[in-house]
């Protein structure tokens, strides 16, 4: 199985339980990386069923206060996305069962090379890549190369973006298509659109892959309200802010957490 | 015609943004495009510059800073400095918030480092009443706290910015966060040719009414057109501004003099077209500051609006197909020019301007006699003097 089909059957795999799967994302070297190794395999226990793993950037422009924080606090170790790969790699080898994907800005890519980066990140066993700041329009060299290496390249669509558009767009995305539940940054959120469900369906109506819903996704009733309308769900910054909070010791409460919202991801 | 319909100029500029602003940079590109060409737009916009914003600016003969570096060359001054608020970035917030009201959008938001562009944003958002936020880096709000106030005079609402470097990159960093969540309501002013299309090509057009009346004034002037234009680039506005008219007569040198800073050697320069590599921030694919994983380094210049990690798509595009040529000047040779013109033209210019007023002194015994050089004086440096006497003071405490 290419890592765009390990994501997507992860996903579906849960959806025939009946249930909306769940995708946790974690900033890696927040606050180091034998944490963040942690965090993953808590997750894996938690019922999550794939991971998104960010790679941190100096300048996150679509991040709020909580991931620019983590990002902060990830950068001293001055990571490398050789070492990144490497990380991923060693999880693998340790047996890690969910797919995981890259979520991070462009640049560091370029720096790297898409092409060498898609080759590597295939041989590293990572699943595929989320990229912010990379559009449609500026993303096809980089969906040629992640297709080349089965890797699954995620694009993301938004509140604004008009319906013509939404259906290029997912049909463009390999694994799944990441809609971004509000016109905004990251971090958690008390209130979501009233219309948030209804977008969900359109996408899921033009989507010949999973849609996964983030972006102020944080409570048990945000997901038991969102689960029967999307595939899957993303929870960053609440995750995150517990990272923050209890630092090494994070990943037994973010399995706990974590836990609860899986459960509350019914789709009936 | 650049840029392409992708934005790109060459392999550089493009829109590597958030989906969530797409379809309002493709919603701002077609009202610019539609616009530019309206007449009544036009006649409005050449209104407030004329009438407002003090154009046409002089192309003014320094014939004793002509003398003092030889005496064989013919050197002019496009008088920038001289317009309302003390630079060239007049040109572009007048044209964009015009437009912003044009597309009946309420609020303005924009960056600012020195808090020259965030002063500008303000003034022409006071003229035009519109509601007006300034994102500011926090070290930026302290260093240029004069600038921060005459904000507020102006009505506008200035916040510092404590991520990051706490400086102009993350300004923009936020106000792009500001826009991607407000979309809708919001006019995002950027104040360079810099971020995504259509922003370079957008901001270059506004500011090109430096270089079409410095190309008739020299041609009233002089019967031919110059030798050498010379500007200095942070981001690049005022050099692109006064380029473009002149990009296609190939016997125009063009020269963008970017800050080395305390030398190109140390980590300290704004030099980002000298020593930079391609790389994508803030929208656009284009030369940057950056370390070998490509993060994002922190910049630095004496003179606080070249202060800058990245610079205009086209600057790079002009640099790859050798149209212009990009060269750096050092924090103490810009300090020797801002001297040397006060001393022989009674012209004070910004810090900025005097990196390319440095430039030429360095070369000027190079150039044949009777060569014909414009500088352009992008601003007037009144907002330098206690940063720079608190400069020399502390050399000579060294």
């Amino acid at each position: 199985m290419t890592g765009a089909e390990r994501v997507r059957a992860a996903i579906e795999a849960r959806n025939r339980e009946g249930r909306a799967a769940l995708i946790p994302y974690f900033c890696a070297w927040d606050p180091d990386l034998e944490t963040t190794r942690a965090l993953l395999w808590a997750a894996a226990e938690a019922g999550a069923s794939v991971v998104e793993l960010g790679f941190p950037f100096s300048d996150p422009l679509a991040d709020g206060p909580t991931i620019q924080a983590a990002t902060q606090r990830a950068l001293r170790h001055r990571p490398t996305l050789e070492d990144f790969l490497e990380f991923v790699f060693r999880l693998y080898a340790e047996g890690y069962p969910l797919p995981v994907v890259v979520m991070g800005y462009y640049n560091p890519f370029f720096r790297f090379g898409i092409k060498r980066f898609a080759r590597e990140a295939r041989k590293a066993g990572l699943c595929g890549a989320i990229i912010p700041d990379l559009p449609l329009e500026e993303a096809r060299p980089w969906l040629t190369e992640a297709r080349k290496q089965g890797l699954a390249g995620i694009l993301l669509a938004a509140p604004t973006t008009p319906e013509a558009r939404l259906k290029r767009i997912a049909e463009a995305s390999t694994g799944f298509l990441y809609y971004v539940s509000v016109t905004g940054i990251t971090g958690a959120r008390d209130r979501l659109p009233e219309d948030l469900v209804l977008r969900l369906d359109l996408c899921r109506e033009v989507s010949p892959v999973p849609v996964a819903v983030g972006f102020g996704i944080s409570t048990p009733e945000q997901v038991r309200l969102l689960a029967p309308h999307a595939e899957a769900l993303v929870v960053g910054s609440a995750l995150v802010r517990i990272v923050e909070s209890e630092g090494k010791r994070a990943p037994e409460r973010v399995k706990r957490v974590l836990s609860e919202l899986v459960s509350a991801a019914e789709r009936k | 015609m650049l840029p392409n319909r992708h934005g790109k100029f060459g392999p550089f500029g493009g829109r590597f943004v958030p989906e969530t602003l797409m379809p309002a940079l493709y919603e701002l590109e077609e009202a610019y495009r539609r616009l530019r060409k309206d007449p009544d737009f036009r006649r409005e916009l050449a209104w407030y510059l004329r009438e407002y914003a003090g154009r046409p600016t002089p192309l003014y003969p320094a014939r004793r800073l002509s003398e003092a570096l030889g005496g064989h060359l013919k050197i002019y001054l496009k008088r920038e400095d001289l317009l309302h608020t003390g630079a060239h970035k007049i040109n572009n917030t007048l044209g964009q918030v015009l437009l912003a009201r044009r597309m009946g959008k309420r609020r303005i938001i924009a960056e600012t480092g020195a808090g020259q562009h965030g002063v500008a944003t303000a003034t022409a958002a006071a003229l035009l009443g519109l509601e007006c936020v300034v994102y500011m880096g926090a070290k930026d709000t302290v260093r240029q706290a004069m600038n921060v106030f005459r904000m507020e005079l102006l009505g506008a609402r200035v916040v510092p910015v404590t991520s990051g470097t706490q400086t102009l990159k993350d300004a923009i960093n936020e106000a792009i966060r500001d826009w991607v969540t407000n979309v809708e309501t919001t006019f995002y002013v950027i104040g360079s040719v810099v971020g995504p299309h259509p922003y370079p090509m957008m901001v270059r057009d506004f500011q090109s009414v430096i270089g079409r009346e410095t190309r008739r004034q020299i041609l009233r002037l002089e019967g031919r057109l110059p030798d050498m234009v010379i500007a200095c680039v942070g981001g690049g506005s005022n050099a692109m501004g006064i380029f473009y008219p002149f990009v296609r007569d190939q016997e125009v040198k063009l020269v963008g003099v970017e800050a080395a800073g305390v030398g190109l050697d140390s980590v300290r320069h704004s030099a980002t077209l000298t020593v930079g590599e391609p790389g994508v921030l803030h929208g656009m694919m284009t030369y940057l500051l950056q370390d070998r994983v490509g993060q994002i380094k922190g910049a630095h210049s004496i003179a606080p609006g070249l202060d800058y990690p990245g610079v205009g798509p086209e600057h790079a595009f002009l640099k790859e197909c050798g149209r212009a040529e990009y060269v750096a000047v050092d924090d103490e040779e810009a300090l020797s020019a801002f001297r040397l013109l006060s001393e022989t033209e009674g012209i004070i210019p910004a810090l900025e301007s005097a990196h390319a007023v440095a430039y030429l002194a360095r070369i000027a015994d190079r150039l044949p006699k009777g060569a014909i050089v414009v500088v352009n004086l992008s601003g007037r440096g009144d907002k330098d003097v206690a940063a720079v006497k608190e400069y020399l003071s502390g050399r000579e405490k060294r």
